[in-house]
């Protein structure tokens, strides 16, 4: 699914935020992506996203080399992901539907169609019957989980989160984060950037670890492309 | 790997298998293809419609823009009404030019008046008036002044003169003007006088306002492009946030930049039609003085109003520059706009 090979970003003020970073994530596995602030690990999904190019090295995404993609073709690849960030980047002055309508609008689903599926994502994130109202007036766990309807709802085959749980409380992190394992039980290919250490042990899933900007050895040699 | 998906066969729509979309209606899903077409004109429908209530929800600034729009379109707009009234006038004018035609002593009344009726058939002359040389005593006697002089001559001394009237064309003075020399070359002819330099004055005239409104008009178009392009700059800042988001989630440039262009469409339709208002108002309030003018000069003068055609291009000229100046200001600055 994921494939970074040596990959290398340099910002502009000659800060080195990744280095020789290889590894290959499976299609429908689901992993953490973990390591001190600063270590690189918004870097490394934004990479991704496409919001990022990298300054050395490759990556991949259903073996597709992502430092080739021109400018007009990135929304066609961000529609095959679901991205989910910290601040939830939810519109304010929207309702709840159509903050999580956008995916499918921007696609051109019939109006019919948008409905069905933006209640059926609600639905899974347990927030039927909020679409009238405005994000301001939810909590901020509601809030996250409406940013997960949004991007679950267009059924991407891949989901990135960075730091999901980064302004909750840990029952509400371990909620959502229930809520990724659902999806990844599903066969959604999960990687999810996040520093709460606890939480991430008592899942059970791949971790890796950035340290300056470089994976760990930690990680199982056979894993590494 | 360590870790496959559970149950692989549940995998919600597999589309990362298909190769990558290649247009902008993505991979896949023939149930919805088939009412795309509809969809995507619902779409544009929606988003024109959206665009609206969204400038009316915000009515004192988005009037205050098109109000300024309307007042750049509304000054060349007027003043090619005027100028094309004045042509009007001018054509009038015109065609109250004659030439006279001095014949030469030996042409008989019989040959005068049989050249007046050949130059009746000529393509550019409206009508012919024949005025013997005993007619033309009579009147320069009595009009003139100089009775008892012309009773010391023996002989009448006058010509016999044909008054040529030329037809008024769109061509101008040079239609005249090659008229006069085709008379001129006649054999019967001693003398052709045509006097119209006011005539050509007039049009030389003309021809400068009208150059002059082509530049105040280019120049004004040139502002309502900016008027229109800082309007939807300063759109596009206060949405930056949308923007990103939308481009987070996939959105095109096209389907980003749709709402804005037909934003700047309404602010020129709609200055568009305040400039046709403000040209009828001040062409209702000049008409009253117009027609009493044109009565002391004993004419029946009144101005013209905008036709169809020129309000439909007052209308069309206001939404293409809108949507232009629309179009200038999200290139530069969607690209500028990029997820942080």
């Amino acid at each position: 699914m994921i494939r970074f090979d040596n990959v290398g970003k340099r910002y502009p003020g000659g800060h080195e935020a990744l280095a020789e970073v290889s590894f290959r994530l499976e299609r429908g596995e689901m992993a953490f992506l973990t390591g001190p602030s600063g270590a690189g690990k918004s870097t490394l999904l934004r990479l991704i996203a496409l919001i990022e190019r990298p300054t050395r090295g490759q990556v991949l995404l259903d073996g597709e080399n992502l430092g080739r993609v021109r400018r007009r073709r990135v929304p066609y690849v961000r529609r095959r992901m679901g991205i989910i960030f910290q601040d939830y980047r939810l519109l304010h002055e929207r309702t709840v539907f159509d903050n999580v309508a956008l995916p499918l609008v921007i696609e051109g689903y019939p109006p019919a169609e948008i409905a069905r599926r933006v209640r059926a994502a609600l639905d899974k994130v347990g927030l039927l019957g909020r679409e009238r109202m405005l994000p301001v007036t939810l909590s901020g766990g509601e809030q996250q989980r409406v940013s997960i309807a949004r991007a679950v709802v267009h059924k991407p085959p891949l989901l990135l989160a960075d730091e999901p749980t980064g302004n909750l409380d840990p029952d509400l992190s371990r909620e959502i984060m229930e809520l990724f394992e659902q999806f990844h039980q599903v066969g959604v290919t999960v990687l999810i950037a996040s520093h709460d250490l606890d939480l991430i042990r008592s899942m059970d899933h791949r971790v890796l670890r950035l340290r300056a900007g470089r994976l760990d050895a930690a990680e199982p040699p056979e894993r590494v492309a | 790997m360590r870790r496959r998906p559970r149950q692989a066969s549940r995998q919600p729509v597999p589309r990362a298998a298909q190769p990558p979309p290649r247009g902008p209606r993505g991979a896949g899903r023939a149930g919805s293809r088939l009412r795309r077409p509809l969809t995507h004109l619902q779409r544009h429908a929606q988003v024109f419609l959206g665009s609206l209530g969204r400038l009316s929800r915000t009515p004192l600034t988005s009037l205050m823009t098109a109000t300024v729009i309307g007042i750049a379109l509304a000054l060349p707009g007027g003043l090619y009404l005027l100028l094309h009234n004045a042509e009007r006038l001018g054509g009038g004018w015109q065609e109250s030019a004659r030439i006279s035609l001095y014949l030469k002593r030996d042409v008989g009344e019989k040959q005068a008046r049989a050249l007046a009726a050949q130059l009746r058939g000529r393509p550019g002359v409206r009508q012919v008036t024949y005025i013997s040389r005993e007619q033309g005593l009579r009147e320069f006697r009595a009009a003139s002044g100089f009775g008892a002089a012309l009773d010391v001559l023996k002989t009448n001394p006058l010509p016999a003169v044909l008054v040529v009237q030329p037809a008024f064309s769109g061509d101008g003075p040079q239609a005249v003007q090659g008229l006069l020399e085709a008379l001129r070359k006649l054999p019967q002819v001693a003398l052709a006088q045509l006097d119209m330099a006011w005539v050509r004055r007039l049009y030389a005239l003309m021809a400068l306002a009208q150059r002059g409104v082509a530049i105040l008009a280019a120049m004004l178009a040139l502002a309502v492009l900016l008027v229109v392009g800082n309007t939807i700059r300063l759109d596009i800042q206060s949405r930056r946030e949308q923007i990103e988001v939308t481009k987070l989630v996939g959105g095109t440039d096209a389907f980003i930049r749709r709402p804005f262009l037909y934003s700047g469409l309404w602010y020129g339709l709609a200055g568009g039609a305040i400039a046709w208002l403000l040209v009828r108002a001040a062409l209702w309030l000049l008409q009253g003085p117009v027609q009493r003018l044109a009565l002391l000069y004993h004419s029946d003068f009144t101005l013209t109003t905008l036709g169809l055609g020129p309000s439909v291009a007052l209308l069309a000229g206001g939404g293409l520059l809108g949507l232009l100046g629309s179009w200038l200001a999200v290139g530069q600055h969607l690209a500028e706009i990029e997820p942080r």
